[in-house]
């Protein structure tokens, strides 16, 4: 037990720091770097409370691709972060207000709220006990099943941002010459070469 | 100590190993190699010439519609975990919903490579 | 682990007109993509018999009310009302920009398929029966009309217009994810009909703090999404960003999705905590119509003005909500469909404001438009009569219909509130009229208006002037729609 307390708050700590480290570092490529950082960290925080499925979900999605696409943007973005950056200490109130408010309702509904008695009765389908069933067994097998409305839901969304994504960014560029192996391949020689005979002196 | 956390027990020791060389390393050359700060060390050199510009320019949109995509598909790969391993208690209707997914993912597929999306020009 | 065999539990047919949607709206992808053109007519005409057969199958299968998908989806006859709404008010948008979007160089086959993709999102709001149901529906259709608020891309106010909506909507599905995972967390389910069930067995005090906590932070989201004081700062940007038949299409067919949800989510599972959101109901309700008659004052972009003139609407429309009632409820229903072919009408109007083949916005270029375009002015003016409320027009029951429960469920500050707001309206809606009439003409839009848009002025015109003889095809179905959330 005492390991598992230990590395709960060693990961803990990190992810923390590093979140601290994503808004406060000078260079942006840092900042995307430690989210990836902070990423990792919850992973293994969900590891930790038998969440295997979100663990690595987090890993395969976020960083795999979501802070991949971050680094593009920081990287190759033609943005003057300095600038950006300037005058964000004038929002520190405020934001610092609204962060106070959400941490308020956080300890309220930690301390002092107690759950409905019949919810537990209502909970359309109890957790499994994580050392029967893996999460992600029993994510699968209702998952695909008795929720294929959002899964099938799930996937209408993808397309409109599939679709989205093309109708807003995709331009056609005219008067390229693109390849067509096809074309390439049904040339013969008898429509592209032809043999002239030229008269001496005549020219062609 | 919780059977499933156990199974992650080599993890967390690759973890402590790994951070344990990576700051041996740092710390070694820290200590035993000589240190010898200069401003001229650091500073930018191109061919002779000092850097004209910043090393951002804007690049072509291309680029994110790409990474748009794989994300898009990369979520899509996330669900197929779940389903390859519940599979033999879904029955028909898990693995027939998952071809409706899969179907509706290859029509946006289908669409994106006729618009040209997946072409570089 | 496998609680029941999915097959039994399993009953699709509730659904048909969604799945109906979608594989069509993926097979009308398909037709585009794979004609190689960007013409759209044909296309356009293919997305509105779409909606058209969708609308045909809405009513056959909404005869019985049903659950579906293990009771995450429900149809009954409220469903049925607001899907025909929103089926109707799709369906101008995509007529209404067949001419628009070919003058304007935009002519791109994804805008039928994309609006067609949104009215399935909005559909599965309507029918949402379960919080995670409702989130999907909703993702599924705010982001299609992101897509379509930036459609034309090379116009700054069109991208910005497509931004600011993208990032406040997803701050406000941010609002309602927190929001219904308080929800489940206190009540311990995200179905609505288990829901129900705990909150009416009455748990104790402390629980329903945290499910009222909850409850506020839903009808923020819910709140942005049909643009309600206080989350309506984006809704002016956007209707004057968007190209003019989104902005039609935004003013009506999301507006009644979301006023939909808002309905099923407060009577159904939270009626018994009809004390508690009644008064977040009241202030929404008050804040929207002030902002609605005050701001709208100053505007001179018509399409400005519409979106000031939407806040106040949806704000008169929440009076009805707030009375909590089942007449109130009714009074909800009429009024989103008076109000939904009142807009359809004006930006009908607003399609027509075309100096030299140009799109022009500003409301003082309707000056005259009596004598160059009488016909266009006739019905502009009738609209804002009726928006205005002014008797013998639709608007003005609408109104009725609102106000009367609300005084009789004891409300009658917020009726004498919304009576004094509408008149404050009349003053920017009859401006309208005074520079159509009594101006001089200063340059003359084209001719002709096109087809499609004299069809729809036509047909939105003649059901609010016949509203008052005929107001049956309203009434009756708003009538046992509003039973239906109740009784059922």
């Amino acid at each position: 037990m005492i390991i598992h307390s230990l590395t709960f708050y060693m990961f803990a700590a990190v992810a923390v720091a590093s979140g601290v480290m994503v808004i406060s570092a000078r260079n942006p490529v840092h900042s995307v770097l430690f989210l990836i950082l902070a990423f990792f960290n919850s992973a293994a925080l969900f590891v930790l409370m038998g969440a295997e499925f979100l663990a690595m979900v987090l890993v395969v999605v976020y960083v795999g691709a979501v802070a991949v696409l971050f680094l593009f943007v920081v990287m190759m973005l033609d943005i003057n972060f300095r600038e950006m950056r300037h005058g964000a200490l004038q929002y520190l109130p405020i934001g610092g207000l609204v962060g106070i408010v959400l941490l308020a309702e956080l300890v309220l509904v930690f301390g002092s709220w107690a759950v409905a008695p019949e919810a537990a009765d209502v909970a359309t389908i109890p957790t499994p006990d994580p050392t029967v069933v893996t999460n992600t067994h029993a994510l699968g097998s209702v998952l695909y099943t008795r929720f294929v409305y959002l899964f099938q839901a799930a996937g209408m969304i993808l397309l409109v941002a599939m679709v989205g994504a093309i109708v807003l960014t995709l331009r056609q560029r005219d008067g390229l010459r693109r390849q067509s192996i096809a074309e390439q391949n049904a040339r013969r020689k008898s429509d592209t070469i032809e043999v002239v005979k030229v008269p001496s002196r005549g020219g062609v | 100590m919780n059977p499933l956390l156990a199974d992650y027990l080599p993890i967390l020791i690759f973890l402590g190993i790994a951070v344990g060389v990576a700051a041996a390393a740092i710390l070694a050359s820290l200590i035993l190699a000589r240190q010898k700060p200069d401003s001229e060390k650091l500073s930018a050199y191109e061919c002779g010439f000092e850097a004209f510009s910043d090393t951002r320019g804007r690049f072509d949109v291309r680029f994110y519609l790409v990474a748009i995509l794989f994300i898009i598909f990369d979520l899509e790969v996330a669900f197929l975990f779940p389903w390859a391993i519940s599979l033999g208690t879904i029955g028909m209707l898990g693995f027939w919903s998952m071809v409706a997914f899969l179907g509706i993912l290859t029509i946006g597929f289908v669409y994106e490579w006729k618009k040209g999306a997946l072409e570089w020009e | 682990m496998n609680p029941m065999p999915a097959s039994e539990a399993m009953v699709f047919s509730p659904a048909v007109p969604e799945i109906f949607l979608a594989c069509a709206a993926m097979a009308l992808l398909m037709i585009g993509v794979f004609r190689r053109s960007d013409e759209s007519r044909t296309l356009s005409t293919l997305s509105v018999a779409t909606l058209a057969i969708a609308f045909v199958l809405v009513v056959i299968f909404g005869r019985e009310p049903a659950r579906a998908f293990e009771g995450l989806f429900i149809v009954d006859q409220f469903a049925v009302f607001m899907k025909a709404l929103v089926l109707i008010g799709s369906a101008s948008a995509i007529v209404l920009a067949v001419r628009f979007n070919a003058n304007e160089g935009l002519d791109r086959f994804e805008y039928p398929v994309i609006v067609v993709l949104a009215t399935l999102g909005m559909m599965m709001m309507i029918s949402a029966n379960d919080f995670i149901a409702l989130y999907l529906g909703l993702e599924l259709q705010s982001l299609s009309l992101y897509v379509l608020a930036a459609f034309r891309r090379d116009s700054v106010r069109s991208t910005e217009a497509g931004l600011k909506y993208f990032v406040l909507g997803a701050l406000s599905s941010g609002l309602l994810l927190y929001g219904a995972s308080l929800i489940y967390g206190f009540a311990g389910s995200t179905g609505f009909d288990a829901l129900a069930r705990v909150l009416a067995a009455g748990a104790p005090e402390s629980t329903w703090i945290g499910v009222v906590f909850g409850l506020v932070f839903v009808s923020a989201g819910l709140a942005f999404k049909v643009s309600a004081v206080p989350f309506h700062m984006w809704t002016p940007d956007v209707y004057e960003g968007a190209p003019t038949p989104v902005t039609a299409f935004f003013a009506v067919a999301p507006k009644v999705a979301a006023v939909a949800l808002f309905l099923r989510v407060l009577t159904g599972p939270f009626g018994p905590l009809v004390a508690d959101w009644q008064q977040v109901i009241v202030v929404i309700s008050v804040g929207s119509m002030l902002i609605g008659a005050f701001a709208a004052i100053v505007q001179t972009n018509i399409k400005r003005l519409m979106a000031y003139s939407s806040i106040g609407h949806v704000g008169y429309a929440f009076v009805g909500l707030a009375a909590g009632t089942e007449a109130g409820v009714r009074g909800v229903l009429i009024y989103m469909a008076i109000y939904l072919f009142m807009n359809l009408g004006t930006f009908a109007c607003i399609l027509c404001m075309r100096q030299n083949g140009r799109m022009v916005e500003d409301i003082e270029d309707l000056a005259g438009l009596s004598k160059t375009h009488p016909m266009v002015a006739a019905a502009m003016g009738t609209f804002m009569f009726s928006m205005a409320g002014i008797p013998p027009l639709a608007g003005f029951f609408g109104k009725v219909y609102v106000f009367l429960p609300a005084i009789e469920a004891g409300l009658v500050t917020l009726a004498v509130i919304g009576v004094l707001t509408s008149v404050v309206s009349c003053f920017y809606y009859l401006r309208i009229v005074k520079i159509m009439y009594f101006d001089e003409v200063v340059e003359p839009f084209d001719r002709p208006i096109g087809r499609e848009v004299g069809a729809i002025l036509w047909a939105t015109g003649l059901v609010i002037l016949l509203f008052i003889v005929y107001p049956a095809p309203i009434l009756a179905p708003a009538t046992t729609a509003a039973a239906s959330l109740f009784g059922g």
